[in-house]
């Protein structure tokens, strides 16, 4: 009993002390759960124990689509948070909701903290700005697709394991020689669409959409269907058929495969690396993603996919100061290269770039860097700047139904482009409709 | 000598029902009010700003032919759900019935799937089928049979039907079976008597008498796969393979809240609604006739 007083004491205390303290309480949306969310709440509790004027409160509201519809609900109700984590796909919604977002730059500029654009690597940060190269989000986890390549499947279809893997000329020879020694996977995939049409088409410099890919307005038409994209997904069709390319699903099913040594070719976000890292009992690479040496330009420089940090409006003057201390604080090389270590993200600044190649974990890790190189290598043009269509969630799952029509047969490459084309359209001319 | 409570309070009655009302009225009349409103516009996500299209967005879906199409993967999904679970509860209840020894532990069992939630109910399934890591795929494919339903159409109807039916068919195992005990066993034992057989027996007394139930059922079956099986879809196809399994409410869902077009969704929960009162209607006008109670 005598305990309980001296707690109600203690707690009675405390809570007479809190409010000259008071910090003012930054809500922080986000969409990771597990080993992600936990990397999360630790750079948030870092921010938190750093000062002692704002706290920042990180709460999980599902994955990316759940995360996107709990911020619009809760807009919609006006309880929305400060800062809400949307997927890449979301962009083009979020970007036209003028009146419910606050730009970054913005944010920056009025609390007065340095903040410079070019400091932040631009193949990141250039998905995510104006097409004046003004940041509207601040890019949070960022990846770009990669080729893994199980070495020993190689060896063991009696292929050099350090063979060139860098065109797709030469993934098809290796792919032949692992078909013929009765490999049951020669090649799978994850994510088709932002690694085999969205990618490719910044890769080899060639428009997925009109519009500079949506940056230059909402009135954009799919163009996904030309030369370059046919001929990619009629060689993968073939593949399919001849059962050298092996579909496992929308996502990234095709992971699980692959780590347990079924699969010897992977294509896959640069993020999946901690996971292949964990689990794979065999010797593995990572190589750049594949090109097709014919085409002009190619390799240009891929793009990104994974999520960036969305101020919303409404909120007080001071508490957008505290978003701002916590996007600068997330923006320290310090914070950002730890994060690109753990997680296989990419890092957003140069800074956190030069700060890894310095400890030498590029060279402990090798590999590691080539997303980074693979996206830095040249300045991005109009068509591998990004993409920023609307609907594009549901346009990515009409291309994935088209594609799988590739895969089982039922349709050609061409008319399963054209058809992905005609219906994505039609949900374009919808989002420019409910946006003009 | 008929008994009768007579209110002689007018207001009584009207306050004693209030309740209810209300929660019709605000769980049912005022969303089912929000989306025939809304089914004319298209409004932007945030809801920042609306514009009223009239029918533009009714013209928009049956104008699209995977629209149209949905209305036939509904119906042949429906069918397939209703009657597989009815069926099988049915043979499932009649043996039950008959059976003396440890009848309790193989009705416990029957009804266990009913506790799953339709989500989960998919995730089994997947997990089973999964083409690169089930059991049943790998058992599939030693017969030489290749399982993969993110491909073939076919097959992911078969397994959206089978996981639906499989959680629905506890349901109707319950009901059948109080259905069967609530058969006077004087009538059986009569027919038995004159010699009918157990199928004849069956036809000619148990279903007949039994026809309330499956009347009952069949009106929950289908409102069932209508509705209440978006989660075994969602986990397992997604609607996939080219929209092979998108059932209309899946498609309400997807395009309201994977695509944020909410103009579009509400007309399509408007046609859904139109489309399950012309159903229930037709249920009760047509099939309710053969019922004997």
């Amino acid at each position: 009993m005598k305990k309980f007083v001296a707690a109600g004491v203690v707690a009675a205390l405390m809570a007479g002390v809190a409010p000259a303290t008071a910090a003012t309480q930054i809500d922080f949306w986000h969409a990771f759960t597990g080993r992600l969310g936990e990397l999360l709440d630790e750079q948030v509790s870092k921010f938190n124990e750093s000062q002692d004027e704002y706290t920042v409160v990180a709460t999980n509201k599902g994955n990316y689509s759940e995360t996107l519809n709990a911020g619009i609900a809760a807009f919609r109700a006006g309880e929305q948070p400060d800062i809400l984590q949307v997927f890449e796909v979301g962009t083009a919604t979020m970007m036209g909701a003028k009146g419910a977002i606050k730009p970054v730059y913005e944010v920056m500029a009025e609390s007065g903290l340095p903040f410079d654009q070019s400091a932040y690597l631009a193949a990141v940060a250039g998905y995510y700005t104006t097409t004046d190269g003004q940041m509207l989000s601040l890019p949070y986890n960022s990846s770009t697709p990669v080729l893994y390549v199980n070495r020993d499947a190689l060896e063991a279809a009696g292929l050099d394991p350090d063979m060139d893997l860098s065109t797709w000329d030469k993934v098809g020879t290796a792919l032949d020689a692992l078909k013929e020694s009765g490999h049951k996977c020669p090649l799978t995939t994850a994510w088709q669409s932002w690694v085999h049409l969205e990618n490719l088409s910044a890769y080899h410099n060639v428009p997925f959409a009109t519009k500079e890919n949506g940056f230059a307005g909402v009135d954009t038409e799919l163009s996904l269907n030309g030369d370059v994209q046919v001929k990619h997904i009629d060689t993968l069709g073939q593949w399919a058929k001849d059962g050298k390319f092996i579909y496992s699903g929308r996502r990234n099913e095709g992971g699980a495969p692959f780590r347990a040594g079924e699969c010897a070719l992977f294509t896959e976000s640069s993020a999946g690396y901690a996971g292949v890292k964990n689990e794979a009992t065999f010797d593995f690479d990572i190589r750049p993603l594949p090109y097709w040496s014919g085409v002009e330009g190619a390799p240009q420089n891929t793009i990104i996919g994974g999520a960036s940090l969305w101020v919303m409006q409404g909120q007080t003057e001071e508490e957008y100061k505290g978003v701002a201390a916590f996007f600068n604080f997330l923006s320290s090389s310090e914070i950002q290269a730890k994060w690109h270590q753990d997680t296989g993200y990419l890092p957003i600044t140069m800074a956190a770039y030069e700060e890894t190649k310095a400890s030498g974990y590029y060279d402990e890790n090798p590999g590691t860097d080539i997303a980074i190189i693979q996206m830095t290598g040249k300045a991005p043009t109009a068509n591998s700047k990004g993409l920023r269509l609307g609907s594009f969630d549901q346009i990515r799952g009409i291309i994935d139904e088209e594609l799988e029509g590739v895969w089982n047969g039922s349709k050609s490459a061409q008319e399963a482009l054209d058809s992905a084309a005609e219906r994505g359209n039609e949900l374009l001319r919808r989002f420019e409709q409910a946006n003009r | 000598m008929e008994k009768r409570v007579v209110f002689d309070n007018r207001w009584l009655p009207y306050l004693l029902v209030a309740p209810q009302l209300l929660v019709t009225f605000v769980f049912f009349f005022w969303p089912a009010g929000q989306a025939i409103y809304q089914s004319a516009f298209i409004p932007d996500p945030f809801g920042l700003k609306t514009q009223f299209v009239g029918l533009g967005n009714f013209e928009y879906l049956f104008g699209n032919r995977y629209y149209r199409e949905s209305f036939l993967t509904t119906a042949v999904f429906s069918v397939l759900v209703t009657v597989s679970a009815m069926s099988f509860a049915l043979w499932l209840a009649v043996l039950a019935d008959r059976v003396i020894k440890g009848s309790s532990a193989y009705r416990t069992l029957l009804i266990w799937p009913y506790a799953v939630a339709p989500a989960i109910a998919g995730v089994l399934w997947l997990f089973m089928f999964n083409p690169f890591t089930g059991i049943i795929a790998w058992m599939l494919a030693q017969l030489g049979y290749t399982w993969n339903h993110t491909l073939d159409g076919g097959q992911a109807m078969a397994l959206v039907v089978a996981a639906s039916a499989w959680k629905q068919i506890s349901y109707n195992f319950l009901f059948f079976l109080a259905g069967l005990q609530a058969i006077p066993k004087s009538v059986i034992e009569a027919a038995a008597i004159d010699g009918a057989s157990f199928w004849r027996r069956f036809w000619t007394i148990v279903f007949p008498l039994l026809s309330p139930t499956t009347f009952f059922l069949l009106v929950v079956n289908i409102i069932y796969a209508f509705f209440d099986t978006f989660g075994v879809i969602h986990t397992i196809t997604k609607g996939g393979p080219e929209q092979s399994t998108t059932i209309l409410v899946y498609k309400v869902f997807s395009d309201g809240f994977v695509g944020q077009d909410l103009g579009s969704s509400a007309a399509q929960s408007v046609i859904l609604l139109g489309l399950v009162g012309v159903l229930t209607v037709v249920q009760f006008r047509f099939i309710e006739r053969r019922v004997h109670y």
